[in-house]
Protein backbone atom coordinates (compact mmCIF):
# COMPACT_ATOMS: atom_id res chain seq x y z
CA UNK A 1 0.00 0.00 0.00
CA UNK A 2 0.96 2.83 -0.63
CA UNK A 3 1.10 6.36 1.58
CA UNK A 4 1.52 9.53 0.95
CA UNK A 5 4.89 10.31 2.55
CA UNK A 6 3.89 13.70 3.97
CA UNK A 7 1.65 11.69 6.00
CA UNK A 8 4.00 9.17 7.02
CA UNK A 9 6.26 12.34 8.25
CA UNK A 10 3.67 13.78 9.73
CA UNK A 11 2.82 10.59 12.05
CA UNK A 12 6.53 9.97 12.67
CA UNK A 13 6.79 12.88 14.23
CA UNK A 14 3.68 12.44 16.53
CA UNK A 15 5.00 9.54 17.55
CA UNK A 16 8.17 10.95 18.18
CA UNK A 17 6.15 13.87 20.17
CA UNK A 18 4.50 10.97 21.80
CA UNK A 19 7.48 9.31 23.77
CA UNK A 20 8.82 12.75 24.37
CA UNK A 21 6.04 13.40 26.47
CA UNK A 22 5.97 9.60 28.32
CA UNK A 23 9.84 10.62 28.65
CA UNK A 24 8.93 13.90 30.74
CA UNK A 25 5.86 12.21 32.18
CA UNK A 26 7.56 9.77 33.86
CA UNK A 27 10.42 11.76 35.07
CA UNK A 28 8.03 14.34 36.75
CA UNK A 29 5.81 11.05 38.37
CA UNK A 30 9.01 9.50 39.43
CA UNK A 31 7.09 6.16 39.01
CA UNK A 32 5.86 4.12 35.75
CA UNK A 33 6.54 1.48 32.66
CA UNK A 34 8.62 3.36 30.14
CA UNK A 35 9.45 0.35 28.25
CA UNK A 36 6.13 -0.79 27.04
CA UNK A 37 4.87 2.88 26.22
CA UNK A 38 7.87 3.90 23.59
CA UNK A 39 7.20 0.04 22.33
CA UNK A 40 3.45 1.23 21.45
CA UNK A 41 3.56 5.00 20.32
CA UNK A 42 3.87 4.70 17.14
CA UNK A 43 0.65 2.43 16.82
CA UNK A 44 -1.12 4.56 19.14
CA UNK A 45 0.31 7.68 16.94
CA UNK A 46 -1.40 6.20 13.98
CA UNK A 47 -4.96 5.27 15.92
CA UNK A 48 -5.31 8.60 17.08
CA UNK A 49 -3.81 10.63 13.98
CA UNK A 50 -5.06 8.69 11.03
CA UNK A 51 -6.73 5.77 11.29
CA UNK A 52 -9.63 6.18 13.80
CA UNK A 53 -12.72 8.64 13.35
CA UNK A 54 -13.27 10.32 16.52
CA UNK A 55 -13.66 14.07 17.80
CA UNK A 56 -11.87 15.58 20.69
CA UNK A 57 -14.44 17.84 20.96
CA UNK A 58 -17.21 15.11 21.61
CA UNK A 59 -15.58 12.45 23.21
CA UNK A 60 -18.87 10.38 23.49
CA UNK A 61 -19.50 11.01 20.34
CA UNK A 62 -21.76 7.62 19.45
CA UNK A 63 -20.28 6.98 16.51
CA UNK A 64 -16.68 7.40 17.00
CA UNK A 65 -13.83 4.42 16.71
CA UNK A 66 -12.55 3.32 20.24
CA UNK A 67 -9.89 2.38 21.59
CA UNK A 68 -8.37 0.37 24.39
CA UNK A 69 -5.72 0.49 26.43
CA UNK A 70 -5.72 -3.34 27.66
CA UNK A 71 -2.02 -3.03 28.75
CA UNK A 72 -2.83 -0.63 31.39
CA UNK A 73 0.32 0.15 32.87
CA UNK A 74 1.27 1.70 29.09
CA UNK A 75 -1.16 4.70 30.14
CA UNK A 76 1.31 7.28 29.80
CA UNK A 77 1.11 6.75 26.40
CA UNK A 78 -2.66 7.04 25.75
CA UNK A 79 -2.76 10.07 27.87
CA UNK A 80 0.07 11.96 25.35
CA UNK A 81 -1.75 10.55 22.46
CA UNK A 82 -5.01 12.15 24.05
CA UNK A 83 -3.58 15.51 25.11
CA UNK A 84 -1.85 15.68 22.12
CA UNK A 85 -5.23 15.22 19.86
CA UNK A 86 -6.88 17.82 22.25
CA UNK A 87 -8.91 15.78 24.38
CA UNK A 88 -7.37 17.50 27.49
CA UNK A 89 -4.70 20.40 28.51
CA UNK A 90 -0.98 19.15 27.53
CA UNK A 91 -0.28 20.55 30.76
CA UNK A 92 -1.93 17.93 32.74
CA UNK A 93 0.61 15.59 31.55
CA UNK A 94 2.68 17.25 34.38
CA UNK A 95 0.50 15.81 36.87
CA UNK A 96 0.55 11.91 35.91
CA UNK A 97 0.02 9.73 39.37
CA UNK A 98 0.46 12.55 41.67
CA UNK A 99 -2.93 13.12 44.16
CA UNK A 100 -5.47 14.55 42.94
CA UNK A 101 -4.15 14.27 39.07
CA UNK A 102 -7.02 13.30 36.33
CA UNK A 103 -4.48 10.81 34.71
CA UNK A 104 -4.31 7.82 37.29
CA UNK A 105 -1.32 5.01 36.86
CA UNK A 106 -3.36 3.13 35.07
CA UNK A 107 -6.52 4.34 33.09
CA UNK A 108 -9.77 5.65 34.76
CA UNK A 109 -12.62 6.32 32.19
CA UNK A 110 -14.35 8.17 34.91
CA UNK A 111 -11.41 10.77 35.31
CA UNK A 112 -9.50 11.21 31.90
CA UNK A 113 -11.23 12.55 29.10
CA UNK A 114 -10.85 10.45 26.01
CA UNK A 115 -10.15 6.78 27.94
CA UNK A 116 -12.59 4.49 26.47
CA UNK A 117 -12.00 2.21 29.51
CA UNK A 118 -10.37 1.54 32.63
CA UNK A 119 -7.97 -0.72 32.83
CA UNK A 120 -4.85 -1.93 34.42
CA UNK A 121 -5.31 -6.01 35.36
CA UNK A 122 -4.07 -7.74 32.43
CA UNK A 123 -6.02 -9.50 30.09
CA UNK A 124 -9.80 -8.38 30.53
CA UNK A 125 -9.87 -5.18 26.98
CA UNK A 126 -10.48 -7.62 24.74
CA UNK A 127 -13.47 -9.16 26.65
CA UNK A 128 -14.75 -5.58 26.66
CA UNK A 129 -13.68 -4.67 23.53
CA UNK A 130 -15.82 -7.75 22.37
CA UNK A 131 -19.03 -6.04 23.84
CA UNK A 132 -18.54 -2.27 22.13
CA UNK A 133 -18.32 -4.41 19.04
CA UNK A 134 -21.71 -6.31 19.85
CA UNK A 135 -22.89 -2.91 20.82
CA UNK A 136 -22.37 -1.19 17.38
CA UNK A 137 -23.12 -4.13 15.89
CA UNK A 138 -26.84 -3.96 17.79
CA UNK A 139 -26.92 -0.39 17.31
CA UNK A 140 -26.29 -0.46 13.13
CA UNK A 141 -23.33 1.88 13.93
CA UNK A 142 -20.14 1.14 11.45
CA UNK A 143 -17.84 2.44 14.54
CA UNK A 144 -14.67 0.18 14.76
CA UNK A 145 -13.00 -0.67 17.92
CA UNK A 146 -9.50 -1.07 18.75
CA UNK A 147 -8.00 -2.77 21.73
CA UNK A 148 -3.76 -3.13 22.70
CA UNK A 149 -2.62 -6.01 24.42
CA UNK A 150 0.73 -6.84 25.59
CA UNK A 151 2.49 -10.32 24.52
CA UNK A 152 2.91 -11.08 28.12
CA UNK A 153 -0.74 -9.81 28.49
CA UNK A 154 -1.85 -12.59 26.50
CA UNK A 155 -0.73 -15.40 29.06
CA UNK A 156 -3.70 -14.25 30.85
CA UNK A 157 -6.42 -17.11 30.00
CA UNK A 158 -9.40 -14.77 29.77
CA UNK A 159 -7.74 -13.48 26.47
CA UNK A 160 -8.18 -16.92 24.61
CA UNK A 161 -11.65 -16.73 26.13
CA UNK A 162 -12.28 -13.22 24.52
CA UNK A 163 -10.65 -14.50 21.01
CA UNK A 164 -13.03 -17.51 20.92
CA UNK A 165 -15.69 -14.88 21.44
CA UNK A 166 -14.95 -12.17 18.68
CA UNK A 167 -14.53 -15.18 16.28
CA UNK A 168 -17.53 -16.67 17.17
CA UNK A 169 -19.66 -13.79 16.70
CA UNK A 170 -17.38 -12.41 13.30
CA UNK A 171 -16.00 -9.61 15.13
CA UNK A 172 -14.84 -7.65 12.02
CA UNK A 173 -15.30 -4.65 13.39
CA UNK A 174 -12.63 -4.96 16.06
CA UNK A 175 -9.06 -4.89 15.29
CA UNK A 176 -6.14 -6.82 18.05
CA UNK A 177 -3.29 -5.09 18.51
CA UNK A 178 -0.15 -6.96 20.42
CA UNK A 179 2.71 -5.04 21.44
CA UNK A 180 5.01 -7.87 20.92
CA UNK A 181 8.00 -6.26 22.37
CA UNK A 182 9.37 -9.99 23.58
CA UNK A 183 9.90 -8.80 27.28
CA UNK A 184 7.87 -8.89 30.77
CA UNK A 185 8.71 -7.85 34.15
CA UNK A 186 10.79 -10.83 35.00
CA UNK A 187 12.58 -11.26 31.82
CA UNK A 188 12.19 -12.41 28.27
CA UNK A 189 8.70 -13.97 27.64
CA UNK A 190 10.01 -16.72 26.05
CA UNK A 191 12.02 -17.99 29.02
CA UNK A 192 8.91 -17.06 31.36
CA UNK A 193 6.51 -19.03 29.98
CA UNK A 194 6.61 -18.76 26.05
CA UNK A 195 3.98 -18.10 23.17
CA UNK A 196 4.58 -19.90 20.61
CA UNK A 197 3.89 -18.45 17.62
CA UNK A 198 1.57 -16.15 18.26
CA UNK A 199 -0.01 -15.41 14.70
CA UNK A 200 -0.88 -19.28 14.27
CA UNK A 201 -2.32 -19.21 17.98
CA UNK A 202 -5.07 -16.32 16.41
CA UNK A 203 -5.41 -18.01 13.22
CA UNK A 204 -6.03 -21.35 15.19
CA UNK A 205 -8.64 -19.37 17.46
CA UNK A 206 -10.48 -18.42 13.97
CA UNK A 207 -8.62 -14.91 13.67
CA UNK A 208 -7.11 -12.92 10.70
CA UNK A 209 -3.61 -12.36 11.57
CA UNK A 210 -1.39 -9.65 10.12
CA UNK A 211 2.77 -9.48 11.23
CA UNK A 212 4.11 -5.91 10.86
CA UNK A 213 6.95 -3.92 11.98
CA UNK A 214 5.53 -2.26 14.51
CA UNK A 215 7.90 0.65 14.50
CA UNK A 216 7.28 1.17 10.43
CA UNK A 217 4.69 3.61 10.07
CA UNK A 218 3.72 2.74 6.41
CA UNK A 219 3.38 -1.09 7.40
CA UNK A 220 1.46 -0.08 10.74
CA UNK A 221 -1.19 2.28 8.78
CA UNK A 222 -1.13 -0.73 5.85
CA UNK A 223 -1.71 -3.71 8.15
CA UNK A 224 -4.97 -1.34 9.49
CA UNK A 225 -6.12 -0.77 6.35
CA UNK A 226 -6.31 -4.61 5.62
CA UNK A 227 -7.79 -5.11 8.68
CA UNK A 228 -10.54 -2.84 7.44
CA UNK A 229 -11.31 -4.70 4.50
CA UNK A 230 -11.31 -8.31 6.23
CA UNK A 231 -14.73 -9.58 6.24
CA UNK A 232 -16.64 -12.06 8.43
CA UNK A 233 -13.66 -11.88 10.93
CA UNK A 234 -11.87 -10.08 13.56
CA UNK A 235 -7.87 -9.16 12.51
CA UNK A 236 -5.06 -9.15 14.87
CA UNK A 237 -1.98 -7.18 14.16
CA UNK A 238 0.91 -8.44 15.33
CA UNK A 239 3.64 -5.81 15.74
CA UNK A 240 7.19 -6.58 16.25
CA UNK A 241 8.55 -3.49 18.39
CA UNK A 242 11.42 -2.98 20.70
CA UNK A 243 10.48 -1.72 24.43
CA UNK A 244 11.68 1.34 25.35
CA UNK A 245 12.37 1.99 21.59
CA UNK A 246 13.60 5.70 21.00
CA UNK A 247 15.90 5.59 23.82
CA UNK A 248 19.00 3.42 23.12
CA UNK A 249 19.90 3.33 27.05
CA UNK A 250 16.29 1.76 27.35
CA UNK A 251 16.16 -0.35 24.33
CA UNK A 252 15.67 -4.32 25.09
CA UNK A 253 16.07 -3.48 28.68
CA UNK A 254 13.70 -5.38 30.96
CA UNK A 255 14.45 -3.36 34.35
CA UNK A 256 13.03 -0.30 32.11
CA UNK A 257 9.78 -2.43 32.38
CA UNK A 258 8.83 -0.26 35.49
CA UNK A 259 11.38 2.06 36.21
CA UNK A 260 10.90 5.69 35.93
CA UNK A 261 14.01 7.33 34.07
CA UNK A 262 16.10 9.73 36.79
CA UNK A 263 16.28 13.63 36.36
CA UNK A 264 19.98 12.66 34.21
CA UNK A 265 18.26 9.98 31.99
CA UNK A 266 15.36 12.35 31.20
CA UNK A 267 18.22 14.52 29.78
CA UNK A 268 19.92 11.94 27.72
CA UNK A 269 16.68 10.54 26.49
CA UNK A 270 15.12 13.64 25.60
CA UNK A 271 18.09 14.84 23.95
CA UNK A 272 18.36 11.10 21.33
CA UNK A 273 14.33 11.65 20.90
CA UNK A 274 15.53 15.42 19.77
CA UNK A 275 17.70 14.46 17.51
CA UNK A 276 15.86 11.77 15.99
CA UNK B 1 -51.10 -14.90 48.32
CA UNK B 2 -49.02 -15.92 45.03
CA UNK B 3 -48.08 -19.46 44.49
CA UNK B 4 -44.53 -20.96 45.73
CA UNK B 5 -41.66 -19.93 42.74
CA UNK B 6 -38.14 -19.72 42.96
CA UNK B 7 -36.89 -16.19 42.42
CA UNK B 8 -34.88 -17.52 39.55
CA UNK B 9 -37.83 -18.28 37.77
CA UNK B 10 -39.01 -14.80 39.00
CA UNK B 11 -36.22 -13.10 37.23
CA UNK B 12 -36.70 -14.81 34.28
CA UNK B 13 -40.09 -13.52 33.48
CA UNK B 14 -39.52 -10.19 34.95
CA UNK B 15 -36.17 -9.98 32.37
CA UNK B 16 -38.63 -10.69 29.34
CA UNK B 17 -41.65 -8.33 30.89
CA UNK B 18 -38.94 -5.39 31.31
CA UNK B 19 -37.18 -6.44 27.63
CA UNK B 20 -40.83 -5.82 26.14
CA UNK B 21 -40.28 -2.09 27.05
CA UNK B 22 -36.95 -1.28 27.06
CA UNK B 23 -34.67 -1.99 24.02
CA UNK B 24 -31.14 -1.32 25.67
CA UNK B 25 -31.65 -4.42 28.18
CA UNK B 26 -29.38 -7.13 26.99
CA UNK B 27 -28.49 -10.30 28.48
CA UNK B 28 -25.53 -12.52 28.94
CA UNK B 29 -24.89 -16.05 30.62
CA UNK B 30 -22.53 -18.71 30.75
CA UNK B 31 -24.02 -21.60 29.42
CA UNK B 32 -26.70 -22.07 32.47
CA UNK B 33 -29.52 -20.24 30.60
CA UNK B 34 -32.05 -22.94 31.82
CA UNK B 35 -30.63 -22.85 35.18
CA UNK B 36 -30.70 -19.40 35.55
CA UNK B 37 -33.87 -18.63 33.51
CA UNK B 38 -32.28 -16.62 31.48
CA UNK B 39 -33.46 -18.82 28.71
CA UNK B 40 -37.08 -16.70 28.82
CA UNK B 41 -34.98 -13.55 27.26
CA UNK B 42 -33.03 -15.76 24.43
CA UNK B 43 -36.32 -17.23 23.39
CA UNK B 44 -38.10 -13.78 23.73
CA UNK B 45 -35.18 -11.70 21.88
CA UNK B 46 -32.41 -14.02 20.52
CA UNK B 47 -30.47 -10.83 19.23
CA UNK B 48 -30.28 -9.16 22.76
CA UNK B 49 -29.13 -12.47 24.61
CA UNK B 50 -25.55 -13.57 24.55
CA UNK B 51 -24.30 -16.97 25.37
CA UNK B 52 -20.96 -16.58 26.27
CA UNK B 53 -19.78 -20.36 27.10
CA UNK B 54 -18.41 -21.51 29.85
CA UNK B 55 -16.25 -18.49 30.29
CA UNK B 56 -17.66 -16.43 33.66
CA UNK B 57 -14.53 -13.91 33.07
CA UNK B 58 -15.08 -13.29 29.74
CA UNK B 59 -18.71 -12.46 30.38
CA UNK B 60 -18.23 -9.93 32.36
CA UNK B 61 -15.76 -8.05 30.19
CA UNK B 62 -18.32 -8.51 27.32
CA UNK B 63 -21.46 -6.77 29.68
CA UNK B 64 -18.67 -4.19 30.62
CA UNK B 65 -18.52 -3.60 26.80
CA UNK B 66 -21.84 -3.62 25.85
CA UNK B 67 -22.70 -1.18 29.62
CA UNK B 68 -19.76 1.11 27.93
CA UNK B 69 -22.04 1.91 25.07
CA UNK B 70 -25.22 2.57 26.73
CA UNK B 71 -27.01 -1.14 27.38
CA UNK B 72 -27.92 -2.29 30.49
CA UNK B 73 -26.49 -5.62 30.67
CA UNK B 74 -27.91 -8.70 33.17
CA UNK B 75 -25.19 -11.07 33.17
CA UNK B 76 -25.95 -14.66 34.87
CA UNK B 77 -24.75 -17.54 35.76
CA UNK B 78 -24.21 -20.04 38.88
CA UNK B 79 -23.41 -17.53 42.12
CA UNK B 80 -20.41 -19.11 42.84
CA UNK B 81 -18.81 -18.75 39.85
CA UNK B 82 -19.97 -15.01 38.84
CA UNK B 83 -19.07 -13.99 42.06
CA UNK B 84 -15.91 -16.34 42.72
CA UNK B 85 -14.13 -16.98 39.04
CA UNK B 86 -15.11 -13.65 38.55
CA UNK B 87 -14.67 -11.48 41.34
CA UNK B 88 -11.71 -9.43 40.03
CA UNK B 89 -13.57 -8.76 36.41
CA UNK B 90 -16.46 -7.58 39.19
CA UNK B 91 -14.25 -5.21 40.88
CA UNK B 92 -12.01 -3.82 38.60
CA UNK B 93 -13.82 -3.59 35.72
CA UNK B 94 -17.38 -3.14 36.63
CA UNK B 95 -17.92 -1.05 40.04
CA UNK B 96 -13.95 0.81 39.43
CA UNK B 97 -16.41 1.96 36.09
CA UNK B 98 -19.50 2.12 38.03
CA UNK B 99 -20.82 0.89 35.06
CA UNK B 100 -24.70 -0.54 34.25
CA UNK B 101 -24.15 -4.22 34.50
CA UNK B 102 -26.34 -6.34 36.99
CA UNK B 103 -24.94 -9.57 38.00
CA UNK B 104 -27.75 -12.01 38.16
CA UNK B 105 -26.96 -15.03 39.69
CA UNK B 106 -28.69 -18.20 40.49
CA UNK B 107 -28.65 -21.37 42.77
CA UNK B 108 -26.94 -19.20 45.71
CA UNK B 109 -26.36 -20.37 48.78
CA UNK B 110 -26.36 -24.56 50.46
CA UNK B 111 -29.81 -25.40 48.76
CA UNK B 112 -28.31 -25.64 45.57
CA UNK B 113 -28.54 -29.36 47.04
CA UNK B 114 -26.99 -32.89 45.34
CA UNK B 115 -24.61 -30.94 43.43
CA UNK B 116 -22.77 -30.19 46.41
CA UNK B 117 -20.12 -27.82 48.07
CA UNK B 118 -18.40 -26.86 44.57
CA UNK B 119 -22.01 -25.44 43.65
CA UNK B 120 -23.02 -24.05 46.81
CA UNK B 121 -21.76 -20.44 47.02
CA UNK B 122 -21.80 -19.41 51.00
CA UNK B 123 -19.60 -16.62 50.40
CA UNK B 124 -21.08 -14.57 47.66
CA UNK B 125 -22.65 -12.21 49.95
CA UNK B 126 -19.36 -10.90 51.77
CA UNK B 127 -17.72 -11.00 48.00
CA UNK B 128 -19.55 -8.59 46.64
CA UNK B 129 -20.54 -6.17 49.12
CA UNK B 130 -16.92 -5.60 50.19
CA UNK B 131 -16.72 -3.58 46.88
CA UNK B 132 -16.98 0.16 45.92
CA UNK B 133 -20.28 0.89 44.23
CA UNK B 134 -21.39 -2.43 44.37
CA UNK B 135 -25.76 -2.71 45.25
CA UNK B 136 -26.15 -5.94 47.04
CA UNK B 137 -29.69 -7.44 46.91
CA UNK B 138 -31.40 -10.84 47.98
CA UNK B 139 -34.96 -11.35 47.27
CA UNK B 140 -36.90 -12.98 49.33
CA UNK B 141 -39.74 -14.42 46.84
CA UNK B 142 -41.08 -14.30 43.53
CA UNK B 143 -42.72 -10.59 43.77
CA UNK B 144 -40.05 -9.20 45.37
CA UNK B 145 -37.80 -10.54 42.69
CA UNK B 146 -39.91 -8.66 39.61
CA UNK B 147 -39.68 -5.88 41.90
CA UNK B 148 -35.97 -5.78 42.35
CA UNK B 149 -35.19 -6.50 38.38
CA UNK B 150 -37.24 -3.43 37.83
CA UNK B 151 -35.90 -1.45 40.34
CA UNK B 152 -32.54 -2.56 38.93
CA UNK B 153 -33.19 -1.44 35.46
CA UNK B 154 -34.30 1.83 36.74
CA UNK B 155 -31.05 2.84 39.22
CA UNK B 156 -27.92 2.85 37.25
CA UNK B 157 -24.48 1.45 37.99
CA UNK B 158 -23.65 -1.47 39.17
CA UNK B 159 -25.79 -4.40 41.13
CA UNK B 160 -25.48 -8.17 42.70
CA UNK B 161 -28.80 -10.00 42.78
CA UNK B 162 -28.84 -13.04 44.60
CA UNK B 163 -31.29 -15.98 43.62
CA UNK B 164 -31.98 -19.04 44.86
CA UNK B 165 -32.96 -22.56 42.99
CA UNK B 166 -35.78 -23.98 44.66
CA UNK B 167 -38.94 -22.64 45.08
CA UNK B 168 -39.95 -20.34 47.74
CA UNK B 169 -43.40 -19.21 50.05
CA UNK B 170 -44.89 -15.87 48.46
CA UNK B 171 -43.97 -13.40 51.08
CA UNK B 172 -45.38 -10.33 49.29
CA UNK B 173 -48.67 -9.43 47.22
CA UNK B 174 -48.48 -7.44 43.82
CA UNK B 175 -49.01 -4.64 45.96
CA UNK B 176 -45.54 -4.27 47.98
CA UNK B 177 -43.50 -1.35 47.14
CA UNK B 178 -40.02 -2.24 46.52
CA UNK B 179 -37.04 -0.14 47.37
CA UNK B 180 -33.50 -0.59 47.24
CA UNK B 181 -31.59 0.11 50.60
CA UNK B 182 -34.87 0.04 52.79
CA UNK B 183 -35.80 -3.29 55.04
CA UNK B 184 -39.71 -4.10 55.26
CA UNK B 185 -40.99 -4.81 58.38
CA UNK B 186 -42.86 -8.06 58.05
CA UNK B 187 -44.28 -7.87 62.11
CA UNK B 188 -43.83 -6.15 64.32
CA UNK B 189 -42.75 -7.10 68.14
CA UNK B 190 -40.73 -5.37 70.95
CA UNK B 191 -38.85 -8.25 72.47
CA UNK B 192 -36.47 -9.26 69.81
CA UNK B 193 -36.23 -8.58 66.40
CA UNK B 194 -34.94 -11.40 63.58
CA UNK B 195 -33.33 -9.44 60.63
CA UNK B 196 -33.33 -12.48 57.79
CA UNK B 197 -32.80 -12.27 54.16
CA UNK B 198 -33.61 -14.64 50.82
CA UNK B 199 -34.76 -18.13 51.95
CA UNK B 200 -34.37 -17.31 55.23
CA UNK B 201 -37.07 -14.49 55.27
CA UNK B 202 -39.80 -17.10 55.56
CA UNK B 203 -38.00 -18.81 58.22
CA UNK B 204 -37.84 -16.41 60.35
CA UNK B 205 -41.84 -15.74 59.92
CA UNK B 206 -42.29 -19.61 61.24
CA UNK B 207 -39.73 -18.74 64.06
CA UNK B 208 -41.82 -15.63 65.09
CA UNK B 209 -45.02 -17.56 65.32
CA UNK B 210 -43.22 -20.51 67.18
CA UNK B 211 -42.28 -17.81 69.46
CA UNK B 212 -45.34 -16.06 69.96
CA UNK B 213 -46.72 -19.30 71.25
CA UNK B 214 -43.88 -18.90 74.24
CA UNK B 215 -45.25 -15.35 74.47
CA UNK B 216 -42.11 -13.99 73.10
CA UNK B 217 -42.98 -11.04 70.41
CA UNK B 218 -40.80 -10.87 67.60
CA UNK B 219 -40.15 -8.43 65.01
CA UNK B 220 -39.24 -9.65 61.73
CA UNK B 221 -37.68 -7.62 59.21
CA UNK B 222 -36.66 -8.51 55.48
CA UNK B 223 -33.21 -7.19 55.14
CA UNK B 224 -33.21 -8.01 50.99
CA UNK B 225 -31.21 -4.84 50.49
CA UNK B 226 -27.61 -5.75 52.37
CA UNK B 227 -26.06 -2.75 50.90
CA UNK B 228 -26.41 -0.28 50.84
CA UNK B 229 -28.07 -1.79 54.17
CA UNK B 230 -31.11 0.11 55.81
CA UNK B 231 -29.05 1.78 58.90
CA UNK B 232 -31.74 3.15 60.13
CA UNK B 233 -34.24 -0.03 60.28
CA UNK B 234 -31.15 -1.97 62.23
CA UNK B 235 -30.42 0.65 64.65
CA UNK B 236 -34.56 1.23 65.29
CA UNK B 237 -34.45 -2.71 65.84
CA UNK B 238 -31.59 -2.18 68.53
CA UNK B 239 -33.09 0.11 70.36
CA UNK B 240 -36.76 -0.72 70.25
CA UNK B 241 -36.00 -4.54 71.07
CA UNK B 242 -32.76 -4.48 72.44
CA UNK B 243 -31.79 -8.46 70.85
CA UNK B 244 -31.57 -9.05 67.30
CA UNK B 245 -31.26 -12.43 65.68
CA UNK B 246 -29.82 -12.55 61.74
CA UNK B 247 -30.63 -15.16 59.32
CA UNK B 248 -29.34 -16.43 56.15
CA UNK B 249 -28.49 -18.98 53.94
CA UNK B 250 -24.35 -17.88 53.67
CA UNK B 251 -21.41 -17.97 55.92
CA UNK B 252 -22.02 -16.05 59.12
CA UNK B 253 -18.58 -14.66 58.09
CA UNK B 254 -18.72 -11.02 55.97
CA UNK B 255 -22.86 -11.72 55.18
CA UNK B 256 -26.11 -10.24 56.44
CA UNK B 257 -25.17 -11.22 60.02
CA UNK B 258 -21.85 -8.90 59.44
CA UNK B 259 -23.40 -5.99 57.70
CA UNK B 260 -26.05 -6.28 60.52
CA UNK B 261 -23.35 -6.19 63.38
CA UNK B 262 -21.48 -3.75 62.20
CA UNK B 263 -24.24 -1.21 62.14
CA UNK B 264 -25.15 -2.20 65.51
CA UNK B 265 -21.90 -1.71 67.28
CA UNK B 266 -21.45 1.36 65.88
CA UNK B 267 -24.97 3.25 66.82
CA UNK B 268 -26.44 1.28 69.20
CA UNK B 269 -24.81 -1.58 70.95
CA UNK B 270 -27.23 -4.46 71.35
CA UNK B 271 -26.03 -8.44 71.38
CA UNK B 272 -26.51 -9.86 67.80
CA UNK B 273 -26.68 -13.79 67.05
CA UNK B 274 -26.50 -14.42 63.49
CA UNK B 275 -27.77 -17.41 62.15
CA UNK B 276 -26.31 -19.20 58.87
CA UNK B 277 -23.66 -21.19 57.92
CA UNK B 278 -20.70 -21.87 60.67
CA UNK B 279 -17.74 -20.98 58.16
CA UNK B 280 -17.65 -24.11 56.76
CA UNK B 281 -18.34 -26.51 53.49
CA UNK B 282 -21.69 -27.75 52.20
CA UNK B 283 -21.82 -31.49 50.42
CA UNK B 284 -24.15 -33.17 48.61
CA UNK B 285 -27.94 -33.41 49.92
CA UNK B 286 -31.54 -32.48 49.39
CA UNK B 287 -32.46 -28.69 50.30
CA UNK B 288 -34.16 -29.42 52.94
CA UNK B 289 -32.28 -32.35 54.53
CA UNK B 290 -29.11 -29.55 54.24
CA UNK B 291 -30.62 -26.91 55.50
CA UNK B 292 -31.25 -28.80 58.53
CA UNK B 293 -27.86 -29.96 58.94
CA UNK B 294 -26.57 -26.68 58.76
CA UNK B 295 -28.96 -25.33 61.51
CA UNK B 296 -30.79 -22.83 58.71
CA UNK B 297 -34.14 -23.82 60.25
CA UNK B 298 -36.77 -22.32 62.79
CA UNK B 299 -35.80 -24.25 65.22
CA UNK B 300 -32.31 -22.29 64.81
CA UNK B 301 -33.56 -18.92 64.82
CA UNK B 302 -36.36 -19.62 67.94
CA UNK B 303 -32.78 -20.86 70.21
CA UNK B 304 -30.65 -18.25 68.37
CA UNK B 305 -33.79 -15.95 70.04
CA UNK B 306 -33.81 -17.30 73.56
CA UNK B 307 -29.90 -17.10 73.45
CA UNK B 308 -29.94 -13.66 72.50
CA UNK B 309 -32.99 -12.71 74.88
CA UNK B 310 -30.94 -14.46 77.76
CA UNK B 311 -27.78 -12.30 77.20
CA UNK B 312 -30.47 -8.86 76.82
CA UNK B 313 -31.52 -9.78 80.66
CA UNK B 314 -27.39 -10.12 81.35
CA UNK B 315 -26.80 -6.55 79.62
CA UNK B 316 -30.01 -4.58 81.50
Amino acid sequence: MDFDKSLISTLEERARTIRYDVIRMLTMARSGHPGGSLSCADIVAALYFHVMRHDPRVPTWPDRDRFLMSKGHCAPTWYAALARAGYFPAQWLDSLRKIDSPLQGHPDMLKTPGVEMSSGSLGQGLSIANGMALAARLDGRDSRVYVLLGDGEIQEGQVWEAAMTSAHRKLDNLCAVVDNNGLQIDGRVDEIKSLGSIPTKWESFGWNAIEIDGHSMREILGAFERARSIKGRPTVVIARTIKGKGVSFMENVVDYHGVAPTDKECVNALAELDRA
Amino acid sequence: MARKIATRDAYGDALVRLGERNADIVVLDADLAKSTKTIKFKERFPERFFDMGIAEADMMGTAVGLAASGKIAFASTFAIFATGRAWEQIRNSICYTNLNVKIAASHAGIAVGPDGSSHQSIEDIALMRVIPNMKVIVPADGVETAKAVTALVETSGPAYLRLGRSAVPAIYDEGFEFRIGRASVLREGSDVSIIATGTMVHVALSAAEALAGDGINARVLNMSTIKPIDAGAITAAAVETGAIVTAEEHNVIGGLGSAVAEIVCETSPAPVVRVGIRDCFGRSGEADELMAVYGLTRESIVDAAREVLSRKAVTK
